[in-house]
């Protein structure tokens, strides 16, 4: 057997050699050392992250395990996005991480959530479903110890267990799916469910059902409406750490495996099947992501309901099919990556120094701290979609990919996407008008942030400021996914 | 790349707010962001006028390309989205009406309180997005621009603002906000059928034109989205309400900004875009469009007359005034639009003027309602001289440049002989006499009538600043007055050609 194969999957490898790295500092150096294992973790990571974004070789094709994994220069991208939203969650858990409670077991957490990214990547190169599923099961279980993290507290551990069972029944349903897809084709290899179940061109209730299961099932992981209820009591009582890469990270995996799912299992059936039942979903996540949103005045359940809508937006670009839609959806995750940890980030270090969440807290925030207040407003601005932050460039980009097929449905998908997008922009104003324009007689006193804090700040805003206005970014991705054959034969 | 853009002479209307943009985050006390503020805006002007001057030589010289200074850089090229840059005359007058205002608007936030520096950030911010806009001529970088024009209104209004500010910057952000949601939808439909069959799709508006390839069809989804999202912004009925709350909550030179320049990008986009790029279906369609805008002239003239606060009456008037610069591009005949673009320019100068003066009366009483003050031609005779002479240009005195626009756009609408416009430009017409009784009210109340406030007697008449702004803005509004024909031909050319070619009409 040629060994050699093995070598295609240099990211896996690269992120397998960082846990282990983690993993041995973690188990074997002495008490003292270990004080150290969130910067040399964020190191290690960093490291890895430049390696995968500037080796060439990375971005070869390569397929292995007799075609069930299967890496590209498209795929090598999403992945590398995903590290640079790793790399600053890390980056921005370091004070929590060595803060007086947590000292015994950090090392599980950058463990764990090594091990949930190493998922992602299986999820997202697998191209037979036992290694989808073995990828979501891996970024799932080990996500609910995560977030029980803060086992003192209750809330932390009662949005561990709704995490847990969602995460379980929806596995359940997502197989369900699969042993019907599995009925109707007789293979698990996308590529031959696909000619199996196109072969006659038929659409049975088998199919719409195996198709229906499948969305449900994913559906749950990016929190699509209706089965978006766990959402806003786990990012609630999650560590924010691990809520924001709940939301980000995860997010972004799946909604990018989705994609493939989509593409490369049913995408013959797009306009039969699942092109209505994505369209309803969008329609559903972007509106009640909006309208719970605006009441919420705990902020980490308000970015909760915000991220709901966010992946109604994202999955503008699953129904777009086409490689300006694939290529936005990439671009759209990675400027949400930048824009919610900024969030996160100001979130998280006036939570880690203050204690406080509540949106009220936040008024007058300007007067005592200008800088975090700066930063939340360019977050807002961005998830909001206004110039010249990136925002804007990623839903514009969003947007237009789906046009492109030019339906008047679609017309008129986007014309409720973009109502709403005022909706959402009153919410993120609010937070904006807390910190700029309300009076408070007891503002958040001024502090001194850590310096993870403010390094994980400065990235995201950087990243904030110039993923739209310097275009390499996206004309980089729209020209991968233009170059990929993924959409031939489709449409 | 980057030798090659700032060899084009249009980008320094972005850089020069740029540059000040950098120049006032480095600022540490007042007098230097003043410095730089006015640095930065008399270059701005100085700018403009070389353009202008420039821009008329090369005319003279028989340059008879469409848009002059073009120049396109890449920027997301597999989309084919360009930083395109151009001008035409009508665009050369709207930036320079920005900057004008601009100029003035920084005399009259001489005395922002409290946050000045955060004051400026956002006006220049705001200023940079109007500039950008007017010189662009690429649908997505145009867009860009009118929405980074749009958002420093909610914190302008939200932190310096007065009376219930924080409704009135919420709704003025939301409501336009949601005409460029609109808008957005338009554009990019736009592009998807900028190009017949199996050409290069394009963003850019002199391409889509000379292609007009957008069939008629989808020119009847597409015109009214484009046309009401930029129409929001140019207070069409109903879409205006965001208009008098967001005045007459907004600081001084915000408003004037806002009613002078912002309110113009309307205007101008619905020219510029919708009108420009899909000529059949604004044929076909104008019919409901003439309505509401027939609706907003004279509805906000009459909604002026009943309202007691100042700003207020103003915002109304512009309501009205600004109703007539899209009825006005809606008669689609060369007269009527030349008249369109002279009442951007004077309304844009007069509702400038008549802001600054309201905010120093303001700022001297304490009061904006007409019922608490009189007299005030005895206390300050100067700004009370200078709103006399603003309200003359606004009810169309001759010789001020409410005349000049007014009567072209009228003479420009008789043009169709049909009942249906003879009966909307008759009605049009009607706004002149109620804006005259709404003027000659206040002029009569505020200024002539008793005194009503024994503290007013000691009120002390314009600074130096306030002086100087104002007179800039009169001296500009007799000069349109004074001199239409410069600026019918400065504008003139651009309806030479392209747009009724398509309708066979002129």
């Amino acid at each position: 057997m040629d060994y050699s194969q093995f070598l295609g999957m240099k990211q896996e490898i690269g992120l397998l050699v960082v846990f282990l790295l983690v993993f041995f500092y973690d188990t074997f150096l002495s008490k003292k050392a270990q004080n150290g294992l969130a910067t040399v973790t964020c190191g290690l990571f960093g490291l890895f992250t430049a390696y995968t974004l500037l080796c060439p070789s990375v971005m070869a094709d390569a397929t292995t395990f007799g075609g069930m994994y299967a890496t590209s220069p498209v795929i090598a991208t999403i992945k590398n996005i995903l590290n640079i939203g790793v790399f600053i969650v890390l980056v921005q858990s370091v004070k929590w991480a060595n803060s007086e409670s947590q000292t015994m077991r950090r090392g599980e957490f950058y463990e764990l959530l090594l091990v949930t990214l190493f998922g992602m990547y299986l999820m997202i190169s697998a191209r037979h479903f036992l290694l989808f599923v073995i990828g979501l099961e891996a970024a799932s279980l080990p996500l609910a110890a995560m977030v029980a993290f803060d086992k003192n507290r209750y809330e932390s551990r009662e949005a561990a267990i709704k995490y847990i069972l969602t995460a379980v029944f929806s596995s359940a349903v997502f197989m369900m799916g699969l042993s019907f897809v599995y009925g109707l084709s007789g293979s698990l290899y996308f590529n031959e469910i696909a000619s199996a179940i196109s072969v006659n061109g038929e659409v049975n209730v088998l199919l719409v059902l195996a198709i229906a299961f499948v969305i449900a099932g994913v559906g749950f992981k990016l929190s699509l409406v209706p089965f978006h209820l766990w959402t806003a009591d786990v990012y609630q009582g999650a560590p924010t750490n691990v809520t924001s890469y709940l939301s980000v990270i995860s997010k972004g995996a799946t909604a990018f495996a989705f994609l493939v799912i989509m593409v490369q299992v049913f995408g013959a059936f797009y306009s039969q099947v699942w092109e209505w039942m994505l369209y309803a979903l969008i329609i559903l996540t972007i509106t009640i992501g909006n309208l719970f949103a605006i009441r919420q005045r705990n902020m980490k359940r308000f970015l909760a309901f915000s991220s709901v809508s966010q992946a109604g937006y994202i999955m503008l670009g699953v129904i777009a099919l086409n490689a300006t839609g694939m290529a936005s959806l990439m671009y759209y995750v990675l400027v949400y990556i930048f824009s919610n940890l900024a969030a996160f980030g100001v979130l998280g270090a006036i939570e880690n120094n203050t204690g406080k969440v509540s949106m009220d807290d936040y008024n007058g925030l300007y007067k005592t701290n200008p800088r975090l207040s700066l930063a939340m407003m360019l977050a807002m601005f961005s998830l909001a979609g206004i110039p010249p932050f990136a925002g804007f460039f990623s839903k514009f980009f969003i947007f237009t990919g789906a046009l492109e097929q030019g339906s008047i449905a679609i017309y008129m998908l986007v014309l409720i996407a973009l109502i709403n997008t005022i909706i959402s922009l009153y919410y993120y104003l609010l937070v904006v008008k807390a910190m700029f324009i309300n009076d408070n007689e007891t503002p958040i006193a001024t502090f001194k942030s850590h310096w993870s804090e403010r390094l994980g700040l400065w990235i995201s805003v950087g990243g904030i400021l110039l993923l739209g206005i310097v275009s390499c970014a996206y004309n980089y991705i729209l020209e991968l996914t233009q170059s990929s054959n993924m959409f031939a034969g489709l449409l | 790349m980057i030798e090659e853009i700032f060899s084009n002479i249009l980008i320094y209307f972005v850089v020069i707010p740029v540059l000040m943009l950098a120049g006032l985050a480095l600022c540490k006390n007042i007098k230097q962001i003043r410095a730089v503020a006015l640095v930065g805006s008399i270059a701005l002007m100085a700018l403009s006028v070389y353009v202008l001057v420039d821009y008329l030589q090369l005319r003279a010289a028989g340059e008879t390309a469409q848009m002059l200074y073009t120049d396109s850089w890449q920027w997301f090229g597999p989309l084919n989205i360009h930083l395109a840059v151009g001008v035409d005359g009508i665009s050369i007058a709207m930036l320079l009406l920005s900057a004008i205002i601009l100029f003035t608007g920084t005399f009259a936030s001489w005395k922002i309180d409290p946050m000045p520096k955060e004051f400026f950030l956002w006006l220049i911010l705001l200023s940079t997005g109007v500039f950008g806009f007017f010189i662009s001529i690429d649908l997505f970088t145009m867009f860009m621009f009118y929405e980074v024009a749009l958002i420093p209104m909610y914190l302008l209004i939200g932190v310096w603002g007065s009376g219930k500010k924080n409704y009135s910057a919420m709704k003025l952000t939301l409501m336009l906000m949601g005409g460029s949601a609109f808008l957005m939808l338009g554009l990019i439909g736009i592009y998807y059928h900028s190009a017949p069959e199996g050409g290069q799709l394009t963003w850019n508006l002199v391409e889509i034109s000379q292609n007009n390839a957008i069939d008629r069809d989808w020119q009847y989804f597409l015109f009214p989205m484009t046309f009401v999202g930029f129409g929001v912004l140019g207070a069409m009925f109903p879409f205006h309400t965001w208009s008098p709350d967001g005045h007459a909550s907004a600081p001084t030179a915000v408003s004037m900004l806002h009613a002078g320049v912002l309110m113009k990008l309307g205007g101008y986009g619905c020219f510029r875009v919708a009108i420009y790029l899909m000529p059949e279906a604004a044929n076909d369609l104008a019919w409901i469009f003439l309505i509401l805008t027939g609706i907003s002239v004279v509805y906000g003239a009459f909604s002026a007359c009943v309202q007691t606060d100042l700003k207020y009456i103003n915002a109304y008037s512009s309501v009205s005034h600004c109703g007539l610069v899209l009825f006005a591009i809606l008669m689609l005949n060369t007269t009527a639009m030349t008249g369109a673009i002279m009442q951007m320019l004077s309304h844009g100068l007069m509702t400038a003027l008549f802001f600054a003066l309201i905010g120093m009366i303001y700022g001297r009483t304490h009061t904006r309602d007409i019922r608490e003050m009189g007299g005030l031609m005895k206390i300050m005779p100067f700004l009370a001289v200078c709103y006399v002479i603003a309200g003359m240009a606004s009810l169309g005195l001759p010789g001020l440049s409410g005349f000049v626009a007014e009567m072209t756009i009228f003479v420009g609408s008789f043009q169709h002989t049909d009942m249906f416009h003879r009966v909307f430009t008759i009605v049009a017409c009607c706004s002149i006499v109620i804006t005259a009784v709404y003027i000659l009210r206040v002029v009569g109340k505020l200024l002539f009538g008793p005194v009503q406030d024994e503290h007013h007697l000691q009120l002390t008449d314009a600074t130096w600043w306030e002086r100087f702004s104002t007179v800039s803005l009169i001296i500009c509004v007799a000069a349109i007055g004074c001199f239409p024909g410069f600026f019918s031909d400065l504008i003139s050319f651009t309806f030479s050609e392209n747009i009724f070619k398509v309708l066979g009409i002129n």
